[in-house]
Protein backbone atom coordinates (compact mmCIF):
# COMPACT_ATOMS: atom_id res chain seq x y z
CA UNK A 1 0.00 0.00 0.00
CA UNK A 2 1.49 3.22 -0.79
CA UNK A 3 1.88 6.37 1.84
CA UNK A 4 -0.66 8.12 3.15
CA UNK A 5 -0.48 11.87 2.34
CA UNK A 6 -1.34 12.73 5.65
CA UNK A 7 -0.86 10.92 8.71
CA UNK A 8 -1.56 11.61 12.63
CA UNK A 9 -0.36 9.06 15.22
CA UNK A 10 -1.68 9.25 19.08
CA UNK A 11 -2.04 12.88 18.88
CA UNK A 12 -2.97 15.07 21.96
CA UNK A 13 -4.13 18.63 21.50
CA UNK A 14 -6.50 20.79 24.42
CA UNK A 15 -6.74 24.54 23.72
CA UNK A 16 -4.89 26.30 26.60
CA UNK A 17 -7.73 26.99 28.74
CA UNK A 18 -9.86 24.45 27.91
CA UNK A 19 -10.67 21.33 30.78
CA UNK A 20 -11.28 18.93 27.89
CA UNK A 21 -8.90 17.84 25.40
CA UNK A 22 -10.32 18.37 21.76
CA UNK A 23 -7.90 15.50 20.61
CA UNK A 24 -7.04 12.69 23.02
CA UNK A 25 -4.85 9.67 21.47
CA UNK A 26 -6.56 10.89 17.96
CA UNK A 27 -5.41 8.67 15.08
CA UNK A 28 -5.98 9.75 11.58
CA UNK A 29 -4.90 8.49 7.73
CA UNK A 30 -5.56 10.50 4.94
CA UNK A 31 -4.59 7.89 1.66
CA UNK A 32 -3.51 9.51 -1.76
CA UNK A 33 -6.01 10.73 -4.11
CA UNK A 34 -8.47 10.64 -1.79
CA UNK A 35 -11.87 13.03 -1.53
CA UNK A 36 -12.91 12.83 1.64
CA UNK A 37 -15.50 14.82 3.56
CA UNK A 38 -15.13 15.55 7.23
CA UNK A 39 -18.21 15.84 9.34
CA UNK A 40 -19.24 16.41 12.88
CA UNK A 41 -21.07 18.50 15.34
CA UNK A 42 -19.78 22.03 16.17
CA UNK A 43 -16.83 22.38 18.41
CA UNK A 44 -15.92 18.45 17.42
CA UNK A 45 -12.57 19.41 16.67
CA UNK A 46 -12.95 19.59 12.10
CA UNK A 47 -10.96 23.08 12.16
CA UNK A 48 -8.61 22.24 15.17
CA UNK A 49 -7.25 19.18 12.75
CA UNK A 50 -6.54 21.39 10.00
CA UNK A 51 -5.17 23.87 11.85
CA UNK A 52 -3.27 20.70 13.11
CA UNK A 53 -2.30 19.51 9.47
CA UNK A 54 -0.75 23.19 8.49
CA UNK A 55 1.25 23.66 12.12
CA UNK A 56 -1.12 26.59 12.80
CA UNK A 57 -1.85 24.61 15.89
CA UNK A 58 0.83 22.07 17.58
CA UNK A 59 -0.43 19.32 19.72
CA UNK A 60 0.82 18.75 23.05
CA UNK A 61 1.78 15.09 22.47
CA UNK A 62 2.22 12.65 19.48
CA UNK A 63 3.48 12.93 15.77
CA UNK A 64 2.09 14.18 12.62
CA UNK A 65 3.53 12.65 8.69
CA UNK A 66 2.94 14.52 6.41
CA UNK A 67 3.84 13.08 2.75
CA UNK A 68 5.62 10.50 4.68
CA UNK A 69 8.11 13.01 6.82
CA UNK A 70 7.71 13.96 10.27
CA UNK A 71 7.07 17.64 10.82
CA UNK A 72 7.41 19.44 14.11
CA UNK A 73 9.08 22.63 14.13
CA UNK A 74 8.23 25.59 12.54
CA UNK A 75 10.36 25.05 9.76
CA UNK A 76 9.40 21.54 8.51
CA UNK A 77 5.73 23.19 8.50
CA UNK A 78 6.76 26.18 6.16
CA UNK A 79 7.85 23.20 3.94
CA UNK A 80 3.91 21.71 4.11
CA UNK A 81 2.43 24.98 3.27
CA UNK A 82 4.09 24.69 0.56
CA UNK A 83 2.07 21.62 -0.66
CA UNK A 84 -0.99 21.96 0.98
CA UNK A 85 -3.13 24.52 0.60
CA UNK A 86 -5.84 26.06 3.31
CA UNK A 87 -9.50 27.32 2.19
CA UNK A 88 -10.31 28.89 5.87
CA UNK A 89 -14.25 29.59 6.72
CA UNK A 90 -14.12 32.77 6.38
CA UNK A 91 -12.92 35.04 3.12
CA UNK A 92 -12.44 37.63 4.85
CA UNK A 93 -9.72 35.97 7.20
CA UNK A 94 -7.79 34.72 3.99
CA UNK A 95 -8.21 38.43 1.64
CA UNK A 96 -6.18 40.98 2.78
CA UNK A 97 -4.82 42.69 -0.01
CA UNK A 98 -5.89 45.51 -1.51
CA UNK A 99 -6.37 43.96 -5.23
CA UNK A 100 -7.47 40.44 -6.38
CA UNK A 101 -5.00 40.05 -8.67
CA UNK A 102 -2.11 40.99 -5.81
CA UNK A 103 -3.70 38.32 -3.61
CA UNK A 104 -3.80 35.63 -5.88
CA UNK A 105 -0.32 36.27 -6.37
CA UNK A 106 0.96 36.69 -3.08
CA UNK A 107 1.43 33.33 -2.95
CA UNK A 108 3.44 32.19 -5.52
CA UNK A 109 5.48 35.62 -5.05
CA UNK A 110 6.36 33.88 -1.46
CA UNK A 111 7.10 30.79 -3.35
CA UNK A 112 9.92 32.92 -4.98
CA UNK A 113 7.86 33.04 -8.31
CA UNK A 114 9.30 36.06 -10.06
CA UNK A 115 6.57 39.05 -10.38
CA UNK A 116 5.87 38.55 -14.03
CA UNK A 117 5.46 34.66 -13.14
CA UNK A 118 3.36 35.24 -9.78
CA UNK A 119 0.85 37.48 -11.94
CA UNK A 120 0.73 35.01 -14.95
CA UNK A 121 -0.07 31.92 -12.52
CA UNK A 122 -2.65 34.31 -11.04
CA UNK A 123 -4.12 35.25 -14.14
CA UNK A 124 -3.93 31.61 -15.16
CA UNK A 125 -5.76 30.65 -11.75
CA UNK A 126 -8.25 33.07 -12.10
CA UNK A 127 -9.55 32.23 -15.66
CA UNK A 128 -9.59 28.80 -13.98
CA UNK A 129 -12.37 29.89 -11.48
CA UNK A 130 -14.36 31.72 -13.85
CA UNK A 131 -12.76 35.08 -12.73
CA UNK A 132 -11.42 36.54 -15.51
CA UNK A 133 -11.72 40.33 -15.15
CA UNK A 134 -11.12 40.76 -11.87
CA UNK A 135 -7.81 41.64 -11.51
CA UNK A 136 -8.39 45.42 -9.79
CA UNK A 137 -11.29 44.73 -8.18
CA UNK A 138 -10.68 45.54 -4.06
CA UNK A 139 -10.48 42.54 -2.21
CA UNK A 140 -13.35 44.13 0.45
CA UNK A 141 -15.65 45.22 -2.05
CA UNK A 142 -16.68 41.79 -3.72
CA UNK A 143 -19.74 40.17 -2.72
CA UNK A 144 -19.47 36.97 -0.44
CA UNK A 145 -19.66 34.22 -3.38
CA UNK A 146 -16.50 36.26 -5.46
CA UNK A 147 -14.89 36.57 -2.10
CA UNK A 148 -14.93 32.55 -1.46
CA UNK A 149 -13.74 31.95 -5.00
CA UNK A 150 -10.81 34.52 -5.06
CA UNK A 151 -10.11 32.81 -2.08
CA UNK A 152 -9.82 29.50 -3.16
CA UNK A 153 -7.85 31.21 -6.45
CA UNK A 154 -5.03 32.24 -3.91
CA UNK A 155 -4.65 28.70 -2.64
CA UNK A 156 -4.88 26.74 -5.56
CA UNK A 157 -2.25 29.40 -7.72
CA UNK A 158 0.45 27.74 -4.93
CA UNK A 159 -0.14 24.78 -6.83
CA UNK A 160 -0.92 22.34 -4.21
CA UNK A 161 -0.75 18.47 -3.78
CA UNK A 162 -3.24 18.63 -1.61
CA UNK A 163 -5.99 21.44 -0.15
CA UNK A 164 -8.03 21.11 2.78
CA UNK A 165 -11.30 23.03 3.05
CA UNK A 166 -12.87 24.78 5.93
CA UNK A 167 -16.60 24.80 5.33
CA UNK A 168 -16.28 26.29 2.05
CA UNK A 169 -20.17 26.36 1.29
CA UNK A 170 -20.88 28.62 4.29
CA UNK A 171 -23.08 31.50 3.32
CA UNK A 172 -22.73 30.46 -0.20
CA UNK A 173 -25.92 30.94 -2.79
CA UNK A 174 -26.71 28.14 -4.91
CA UNK A 175 -25.40 29.37 -8.11
CA UNK A 176 -21.80 29.77 -6.57
CA UNK A 177 -22.09 26.28 -4.35
CA UNK A 178 -22.66 24.62 -8.21
CA UNK A 179 -19.54 26.68 -9.36
CA UNK A 180 -17.62 25.10 -6.56
CA UNK A 181 -19.18 21.64 -7.16
CA UNK A 182 -17.64 21.68 -10.22
CA UNK A 183 -14.15 23.27 -9.62
CA UNK A 184 -13.65 20.40 -7.11
CA UNK A 185 -14.89 17.55 -9.58
CA UNK A 186 -12.69 18.57 -11.60
CA UNK A 187 -9.65 18.99 -9.53
CA UNK A 188 -6.79 16.47 -9.97
CA UNK A 189 -5.43 16.66 -6.07
CA UNK A 190 -6.40 15.06 -3.26
CA UNK A 191 -9.08 17.15 -0.86
CA UNK A 192 -10.24 16.92 2.04
CA UNK A 193 -13.34 19.03 2.94
CA UNK A 194 -14.97 19.79 6.31
CA UNK A 195 -19.11 20.59 5.63
CA UNK A 196 -22.17 19.84 7.03
CA UNK A 197 -23.75 20.34 3.91
CA UNK A 198 -24.67 16.81 3.14
CA UNK A 199 -25.76 17.14 -0.89
CA UNK A 200 -22.35 19.36 -1.46
CA UNK A 201 -20.32 16.65 0.23
CA UNK A 202 -22.26 13.44 -1.98
CA UNK A 203 -21.00 16.04 -4.39
CA UNK A 204 -17.46 16.36 -4.53
CA UNK A 205 -16.65 13.14 -2.14
CA UNK A 206 -16.17 9.72 -2.22
CA UNK A 207 -15.90 8.94 1.66
CA UNK A 208 -17.43 10.86 4.77
CA UNK A 209 -16.31 10.47 8.20
CA UNK A 210 -16.88 11.71 11.41
CA UNK A 211 -14.62 13.38 13.69
CA UNK A 212 -14.33 12.28 17.60
CA UNK A 213 -12.16 12.85 20.16
CA UNK A 214 -10.24 10.04 19.17
CA UNK A 215 -10.46 8.58 15.50
CA UNK A 216 -12.65 9.57 12.53
CA UNK A 217 -14.91 7.38 11.85
CA UNK A 218 -16.49 6.88 8.01
CA UNK A 219 -19.86 7.14 7.45
CA UNK A 220 -22.02 5.35 5.35
CA UNK A 221 -23.56 7.87 2.97
CA UNK B 1 -22.03 50.35 1.68
CA UNK B 2 -19.09 51.39 3.49
CA UNK B 3 -19.11 54.82 4.55
CA UNK B 4 -15.18 55.16 4.27
CA UNK B 5 -15.13 56.24 1.08
CA UNK B 6 -11.77 58.29 -0.70
CA UNK B 7 -14.10 61.24 -2.72
CA UNK B 8 -11.08 62.74 -3.92
CA UNK B 9 -9.22 59.90 -5.49
CA UNK B 10 -12.08 59.53 -8.64
CA UNK B 11 -11.34 61.58 -11.34
CA UNK B 12 -9.26 62.08 -14.59
CA UNK B 13 -8.00 65.19 -14.33
CA UNK B 14 -4.24 66.38 -15.12
CA UNK B 15 -3.50 66.28 -10.99
CA UNK B 16 -5.27 62.05 -10.95
CA UNK B 17 -2.86 61.31 -14.41
CA UNK B 18 0.28 62.40 -12.79
CA UNK B 19 2.52 59.30 -12.04
CA UNK B 20 1.86 59.01 -8.10
CA UNK B 21 5.64 59.01 -7.38
CA UNK B 22 6.24 62.54 -8.57
CA UNK B 23 3.36 63.75 -6.85
CA UNK B 24 4.57 62.23 -3.37
CA UNK B 25 7.88 63.83 -3.98
CA UNK B 26 6.93 67.21 -4.62
CA UNK B 27 4.09 66.97 -2.11
CA UNK B 28 6.15 65.97 1.23
CA UNK B 29 8.92 68.92 0.05
CA UNK B 30 5.79 71.52 -0.70
CA UNK B 31 4.60 70.37 2.82
CA UNK B 32 8.00 70.55 4.73
CA UNK B 33 8.91 74.16 3.04
CA UNK B 34 5.57 75.75 4.17
CA UNK B 35 5.20 74.16 7.88
CA UNK B 36 8.68 75.44 8.22
CA UNK B 37 8.18 78.78 6.71
CA UNK B 38 7.89 82.15 9.03
CA UNK B 39 7.08 84.71 6.69
CA UNK B 40 4.00 85.46 5.52
CA UNK B 41 5.52 86.26 2.04
CA UNK B 42 6.73 82.36 1.78
CA UNK B 43 3.28 81.15 2.60
CA UNK B 44 1.27 83.16 0.72
CA UNK B 45 3.20 81.67 -2.02
CA UNK B 46 2.93 78.41 -0.74
CA UNK B 47 -1.21 78.64 -1.07
CA UNK B 48 -1.17 80.34 -4.21
CA UNK B 49 0.78 77.14 -5.68
CA UNK B 50 -1.46 74.90 -3.53
CA UNK B 51 -4.60 76.83 -4.90
CA UNK B 52 -2.90 76.15 -8.35
CA UNK B 53 -2.72 72.41 -8.16
CA UNK B 54 -6.08 72.58 -6.43
CA UNK B 55 -7.69 74.21 -9.98
CA UNK B 56 -5.72 71.38 -11.78
CA UNK B 57 -7.37 68.62 -10.31
CA UNK B 58 -11.07 69.90 -10.52
CA UNK B 59 -12.72 68.09 -7.53
CA UNK B 60 -16.21 68.72 -6.52
CA UNK B 61 -15.68 72.03 -4.53
CA UNK B 62 -18.45 71.51 -2.27
CA UNK B 63 -16.67 68.30 -0.48
CA UNK B 64 -13.34 70.14 -0.56
CA UNK B 65 -14.86 73.06 1.14
CA UNK B 66 -16.64 70.31 3.88
CA UNK B 67 -13.16 69.16 4.46
CA UNK B 68 -11.20 72.72 4.47
CA UNK B 69 -14.30 73.28 7.02
CA UNK B 70 -13.35 70.73 8.97
CA UNK B 71 -9.84 71.32 9.53
CA UNK B 72 -10.45 75.02 9.97
CA UNK B 73 -12.81 74.42 13.24
CA UNK B 74 -9.94 72.87 14.58
CA UNK B 75 -8.25 76.06 13.55
CA UNK B 76 -10.87 77.76 15.07
CA UNK B 77 -9.88 76.95 19.02
CA UNK B 78 -5.77 78.67 17.83
CA UNK B 79 -8.13 81.96 17.10
CA UNK B 80 -9.49 81.76 20.77
CA UNK B 81 -6.70 81.29 22.52
CA UNK B 82 -3.58 82.31 20.65
CA UNK B 83 -3.68 85.80 20.31
CA UNK B 84 -4.92 86.04 24.25
CA UNK B 85 -2.01 84.09 25.35
CA UNK B 86 0.99 85.08 23.09
CA UNK B 87 3.28 87.87 24.95
CA UNK B 88 3.85 91.12 22.69
CA UNK B 89 2.04 94.36 22.06
CA UNK B 90 -1.41 94.89 23.27
CA UNK B 91 -4.15 96.07 20.57
CA UNK B 92 -7.02 94.94 21.99
CA UNK B 93 -8.63 94.93 25.61
CA UNK B 94 -11.61 93.89 27.54
CA UNK B 95 -11.70 93.10 30.96
CA UNK B 96 -8.49 90.65 32.11
CA UNK B 97 -8.31 89.87 28.27
CA UNK B 98 -5.31 91.14 26.04
CA UNK B 99 -5.19 90.63 22.42
CA UNK B 100 -1.26 90.27 21.31
CA UNK B 101 -0.52 92.27 18.03
CA UNK B 102 2.11 89.55 17.58
CA UNK B 103 -0.19 86.59 18.88
CA UNK B 104 -3.05 87.58 15.70
CA UNK B 105 0.00 87.74 13.31
CA UNK B 106 1.41 84.38 14.62
CA UNK B 107 -2.40 82.78 14.30
CA UNK B 108 -2.91 84.19 11.33
CA UNK B 109 0.42 82.79 9.70
CA UNK B 110 -0.65 79.21 11.09
CA UNK B 111 -3.83 79.26 9.85
CA UNK B 112 -2.23 80.75 6.40
CA UNK B 113 0.04 77.38 6.42
CA UNK B 114 -2.80 74.91 7.53
CA UNK B 115 -4.70 75.81 4.79
CA UNK B 116 -2.04 75.43 2.08
CA UNK B 117 -0.44 72.15 3.62
CA UNK B 118 -4.10 70.81 3.53
CA UNK B 119 -5.01 72.23 -0.17
CA UNK B 120 -1.85 70.56 -1.39
CA UNK B 121 -2.28 66.88 0.09
CA UNK B 122 -5.84 67.48 -1.09
CA UNK B 123 -4.69 68.44 -4.87
CA UNK B 124 -1.57 66.08 -4.75
CA UNK B 125 -2.04 63.03 -2.07
CA UNK B 126 -6.12 63.23 -2.06
CA UNK B 127 -6.24 62.20 -5.85
CA UNK B 128 -4.15 58.80 -5.31
CA UNK B 129 -5.79 56.11 -4.15
CA UNK B 130 -4.41 55.39 -0.87
CA UNK B 131 -3.58 51.26 -2.25
CA UNK B 132 -1.71 53.25 -5.14
CA UNK B 133 -0.24 55.08 -2.58
CA UNK B 134 1.37 53.01 -0.51
CA UNK B 135 2.46 51.01 -3.61
CA UNK B 136 4.07 54.05 -4.91
CA UNK B 137 6.04 54.96 -1.24
CA UNK B 138 7.21 51.17 -1.69
CA UNK B 139 8.51 52.51 -5.41
CA UNK B 140 9.97 55.36 -3.98
CA UNK B 141 12.03 52.81 -1.45
CA UNK B 142 10.11 54.32 1.33
CA UNK B 143 10.94 51.90 4.69
CA UNK B 144 9.56 48.64 3.82
CA UNK B 145 7.34 48.61 7.35
CA UNK B 146 6.05 52.22 6.57
CA UNK B 147 4.49 51.38 3.83
CA UNK B 148 2.61 47.69 4.72
CA UNK B 149 1.79 49.78 7.81
CA UNK B 150 -0.31 52.14 5.66
CA UNK B 151 -1.85 49.68 3.66
CA UNK B 152 -2.73 47.51 6.75
CA UNK B 153 -4.32 50.34 8.25
CA UNK B 154 -6.61 51.15 5.34
CA UNK B 155 -7.32 47.71 4.71
CA UNK B 156 -8.50 46.78 7.99
CA UNK B 157 -10.11 50.31 8.87
CA UNK B 158 -12.95 48.53 7.03
CA UNK B 159 -12.61 45.64 8.92
CA UNK B 160 -13.32 47.64 12.19
CA UNK B 161 -16.19 49.46 10.57
CA UNK B 162 -17.91 46.03 9.48
CA UNK B 163 -17.29 44.75 12.68
CA UNK B 164 -18.71 47.85 14.71
CA UNK B 165 -21.87 48.55 11.84
CA UNK B 166 -22.36 44.33 12.71
CA UNK B 167 -22.11 45.36 16.45
CA UNK B 168 -24.11 48.79 16.71
CA UNK B 169 -27.21 46.76 14.39
CA UNK B 170 -27.02 43.78 17.31
CA UNK B 171 -27.71 46.62 19.64
CA UNK B 172 -30.16 48.21 18.00
CA UNK B 173 -32.58 45.13 17.29
CA UNK B 174 -32.45 44.80 20.33
CA UNK B 175 -34.05 48.35 21.36
CA UNK B 176 -30.85 49.98 22.33
CA UNK B 177 -30.87 53.80 22.14
CA UNK B 178 -28.62 55.95 23.43
CA UNK B 179 -29.30 58.09 26.52
CA UNK B 180 -27.71 60.31 29.44
CA UNK B 181 -27.15 56.96 31.38
CA UNK B 182 -25.14 54.31 33.02
CA UNK B 183 -26.42 51.41 31.37
CA UNK B 184 -25.66 53.87 27.43
CA UNK B 185 -22.03 53.98 29.00
CA UNK B 186 -21.66 50.25 30.03
CA UNK B 187 -22.97 49.57 26.36
CA UNK B 188 -20.34 51.38 24.96
CA UNK B 189 -18.00 50.25 26.57
CA UNK B 190 -18.43 46.60 25.90
CA UNK B 191 -18.70 47.34 22.00
CA UNK B 192 -15.15 49.01 22.34
CA UNK B 193 -13.64 45.96 24.34
CA UNK B 194 -15.40 43.29 21.69
CA UNK B 195 -14.53 45.35 18.43
CA UNK B 196 -10.89 45.60 20.18
CA UNK B 197 -11.25 41.72 20.87
CA UNK B 198 -12.59 40.43 17.78
CA UNK B 199 -10.44 42.68 15.45
CA UNK B 200 -7.37 41.20 17.10
CA UNK B 201 -8.51 37.96 16.65
CA UNK B 202 -9.50 38.40 13.17
CA UNK B 203 -5.71 39.92 12.86
CA UNK B 204 -4.49 36.72 14.39
CA UNK B 205 -6.55 34.73 11.23
CA UNK B 206 -5.24 36.84 8.82
CA UNK B 207 -2.00 35.75 9.95
CA UNK B 208 -2.50 32.30 9.96
CA UNK B 209 -3.74 32.61 7.10
CA UNK B 210 -0.85 34.44 5.25
CA UNK B 211 1.36 32.01 6.94
CA UNK B 212 -0.08 29.32 5.13
CA UNK B 213 0.37 30.64 2.03
CA UNK B 214 4.04 30.80 2.93
CA UNK B 215 4.29 34.22 3.90
CA UNK B 216 8.01 34.47 5.37
CA UNK B 217 7.66 39.06 6.45
CA UNK B 218 8.37 39.88 3.11
CA UNK B 219 5.90 41.72 0.75
CA UNK B 220 6.21 41.80 -2.89
CA UNK B 221 4.41 44.38 -5.24
CA UNK B 222 3.26 43.70 -8.21
CA UNK B 223 2.07 47.30 -9.14
CA UNK B 224 4.56 49.23 -11.90
CA UNK B 225 4.55 53.28 -13.07
CA UNK B 226 5.39 54.48 -16.01
CA UNK B 227 6.85 57.61 -15.57
CA UNK B 228 6.33 59.85 -18.76
CA UNK B 229 6.40 63.41 -20.24
CA UNK B 230 4.29 64.92 -18.26
CA UNK B 231 5.56 64.18 -14.91
CA UNK B 232 9.08 65.43 -15.96
CA UNK B 233 7.41 68.54 -16.50
CA UNK B 234 5.42 69.04 -13.65
CA UNK B 235 8.16 67.97 -11.84
CA UNK B 236 10.19 70.75 -13.71
CA UNK B 237 7.62 73.30 -13.09
CA UNK B 238 7.57 72.32 -9.10
CA UNK B 239 10.77 72.42 -7.99
CA UNK B 240 11.07 76.06 -9.65
CA UNK B 241 8.34 76.93 -8.00
CA UNK B 242 8.83 75.55 -4.67
CA UNK B 243 12.30 77.30 -4.95
CA UNK B 244 10.84 81.03 -5.44
CA UNK B 245 9.32 79.71 -1.82
CA UNK B 246 12.33 78.86 -0.37
CA UNK B 247 13.66 82.25 -2.08
CA UNK B 248 10.84 84.39 -0.19
CA UNK B 249 11.34 82.77 2.79
CA UNK B 250 15.35 83.65 2.98
CA UNK B 251 14.65 87.03 2.22
CA UNK B 252 11.71 87.33 4.06
CA UNK B 253 10.42 90.28 2.23
CA UNK B 254 8.48 92.38 5.07
CA UNK B 255 4.87 92.58 4.14
CA UNK B 256 4.02 93.83 8.05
Amino acid sequence: MSEPLIELRNITFTYPGAPQPVFRDFNFQLPPGEHLGLMGPNGCGKTTLLHLIMGLLRPQAGSIYIFGQEVKREKDFIEVRRKVGLLFQHADDQLFCPTVLEDVAFGPLNQGKTPAEAMAIARKTMARLGLTGFDDRVTYKLSGGEKKLVSLATVLAMEPQLLLLDEPTAGLDEKTKDRLIHILQHLEIAYMIVSHEHVFLNHTVKECCHVHGHCCQPVET
Amino acid sequence: MSYIQEPFSEGNSLAHRLDPRGKIVVAALFAVLVAASKSYAATAAGLALALFCLALARLPWRKVAARLLMVNSFIFFLWVVLPLTYPGEAVWRLGPLTATRQGLLFTGLITLKSNAIIIGLIALIATVPVVTLGQSMHHLRLPEKLCHLLLFTYRYLYVFEQEFHRLVQAMKIRGFRPRTNLHTYRSYAYLAAMLLVRSYDRADRVYQAMLCRGFHGRFYSLRTFAWQRRDWIFLGLSLPALAVVLYLEWHRPTLW
